[in-house]
């Protein structure tokens, strides 16, 4: 039969994509040279990984170490459905459970490695007046939240509720709060950045989450031990990586005193002082 | 009135002789190509549906009215197709003018209003939120004369409007400057020496010939802004009833309930797919009535 030549040459794309798609699965495994280490972990460990990163690829020259950020809650999606990934740091046990549910992560093999606390910021120029958490209950103020899908927003609502067991609060005050929120975000990274544009009055984050320019763009509203909500993030290596040894040498890397001294350079609380 | 429809007449029965002549004298050879033709035409069309397919046969019908009765499905429907036909007629009011720009005028630039208006096509839609929020946001280029107004847009369905023209804008102006450029401009001045205002040759000439071109344009706007994600999470938040149109709720659906995800995107399937051949078939009834 006579083709084209156009079809043929479409023919050898789609060949040619395919070949690619397969080599690095036929490629010889060990010694790490040349392999690619996919790292799925929540938004909030962004810059912290990051340095993470740079400290593996230090100790890896010939080694690719890749980062996939996003909210917990997608990233256990991904990988329920199929994504490729060697290690997934979560930001709660919950979504953990979900990559478990989803066969991507041995069951108990998911270990603690830093925990986190909430914050409430507001823009530096503090539009709304807010001085204290009873503030966020004043009318017009526009509070923006990650939706309750994603870890933070969870332990958002978590804080909320907490309050009514205080004298200090209402016992309407979570729901006035609650209807001042303008937005659910769908990442903690959206509503860092919402605050810091000064879109939103106030906005409730990790303190890790206050980074880099954060810094200076935005005023920390502390939320007192006895609301706050830790989070503890754990990670594990995916079962069914290609390349388990380097999969373990980062976990290891994180849980390491010079990873844990990382992880509180940028506002995470160490697993051990806990 | 009377007139622009004895324009559309003539138009309509002359482009339906020419047609039907066609047909007469180079009839397609139906059968030249066999089976060839439909396996090359097959793997695209399976591609374009097995996704769709995939999604009637995931949706559990059982729970279908529940799951459309819920305030989550409601809300989210309700307010995709206020704000997707409020954004719709915007962008045909709007830009009806520009796109008889294009079509008439030529003048220096031309080329670069007219790339300008295509751009949004090819951007990502996230372009647009984060522009959109630097122009209309608290501290944006436009925010503190709005605010002086009183005038909140962020996190308002305001600002899923603004992000639905913007992403859908182009599909209706290309179409519709096509549409009057086909349009042959010395009936355009017949009309005019027979003494009709320029509005008049505008409405009764014009725009009733271009009328399939600008009905075509006006449902894929509307069909791009109801399926507008991107711009609409950045620039407008996300809040259930106020924000969260279909394609957000989909999207948190998905992480949340995947139940919930897959009944909401069966009904925009349905809905879309409904509009589009409705209208097709009113446009196709359009001439062969007439």
């Amino acid at each position: 039969m006579k083709f084209p030549k156009v079809i043929l040459l479409w023919l050898s794309l789609v060949l040619l994509t395919a070949c690619t798609q397969v080599q690095p699965a036929v490629a010889p495994a060990g010694r790490g040279a040349n392999q690619e280490l996919v790292v799925f972990a929540a938004a909030s460990l962004t810059e912290a990984f990051d340095e993470l990163g740079t400290q593996y690829r230090a100790a890896h020259p010939d080694g690719k170490i890749t980062f996939n950020y996003a909210g917990s809650q997608q990233l256990a999606q991904q990988l329920t459905g199929g994504a490729p990934a060697d290690v997934f740091a979560s930001a709660n046990q919950k979504q953990m459970q979900v990559a478990v549910d989803g066969g991507r992560i041995a069951p108990d093999t998911a270990r603690p490695f830093a925990h986190n606390r909430l914050v409430v910021i507001l823009p530096a120029d503090n539009p709304a007046g807010i001085s204290t958490l009873v503030d966020l209950a004043k009318p017009g103020v526009k509070l923006v939240l990650a939706d309750a899908a994603v870890p933070v927003g969870q332990y958002s609502l978590d804080f909320l509720t907490k309050t009514a067991a205080l004298p200090e609060y209402t016992a309407t005050f979570s729901q006035t709060v609650l209807a001042n929120v303008v937005s659910y975000e769908d990442n903690v990274r959206a509503v860092l950045t919402k605050v810091q544009l000064g879109e939103a009055d106030a906005g409730i984050v990790y303190t890790s989450d206050i980074t880099g320019a954060a810094r200076d763009n935005v005023v920390r509203l502390e939320i007192p031990d006895v609301l706050n909500v830790v989070a503890t993030y754990p990670i594990a290596a995916v079962s069914d990586s290609t390349k388990p040894e380097l999969a373990a040498e980062f976990v290891d890397l994180v849980l390491s005193p010079a990873g844990q001294q990382v992880l509180e350079t940028y506002g995470f609380i160490p697993i051990s002082s806990q | 009135m009377d007139s622009s429809l004895s324009v559309r007449n003539k138009r309509s029965s002359a482009a339906r002789t020419e047609d039907g002549e066609r047909r007469a004298t180079r009839r397609p050879p139906a059968r030249r190509h066999g089976w060839r033709l439909t396996a090359a035409a097959t793997p695209l069309l399976v591609l374009l549906t097995l996704p769709l397919l995939a999604l009637g046969l995931r949706m559990d019908f059982s729970t279908l009215w529940r799951n459309l009765s819920s305030p989550v499905v409601m809300q989210a429907l309700t307010l995709s197709l206020t704000t997707g036909s409020i954004a719709t007629f915007s962008v045909v009011v709007l830009g009806t003018p520009l796109a008889y720009l294009l079509a008439r005028r030529s003048f220096r630039g031309r080329v670069v209003v007219d790339t300008l208006v295509d751009l949004p096509m090819v951007l990502p839609p996230a372009v647009a939120g984060v522009g959109l929020l630097l122009v209309f946001g608290r501290r944006g280029l436009l925010g503190p004369a709005l605010d002086v107004m009183g005038i909140q847009i962020v996190f308002t369905p305001i600002a899923v409007i603004l992000a639905q023209i913007f992403v859908s804008a182009p599909f209706f102006v290309t179409a519709a400057a096509a549409g009057f450029a086909e349009v042959d401009q010395e009936l355009e001045h017949a009309a005019a020496l027979d003494g009709a205002t320029p509005w008049g040759v505008f409405r009764n000439v014009t725009a009733a010939l271009a009328w399939p071109a600008l009905v075509g344009g006006a449902v894929m706007t509307w069909a791009r802004a109801l399926g507008e994600f991107g711009a609409t999470i950045i620039f407008a938040g996300n809040f259930p009833g106020r924000t969260q149109t279909m394609p957000l709720a989909i999207y948190l659906g998905f992480e949340r309930d995947l139940e919930i995800a897959v009944t909401l995107a069966f009904i925009l399937v349905v809905v879309s797919f409904l509009v589009l051949v409705v209208v097709k078939w009113l446009l196709r009834q359009r001439f062969v009535v007439q």
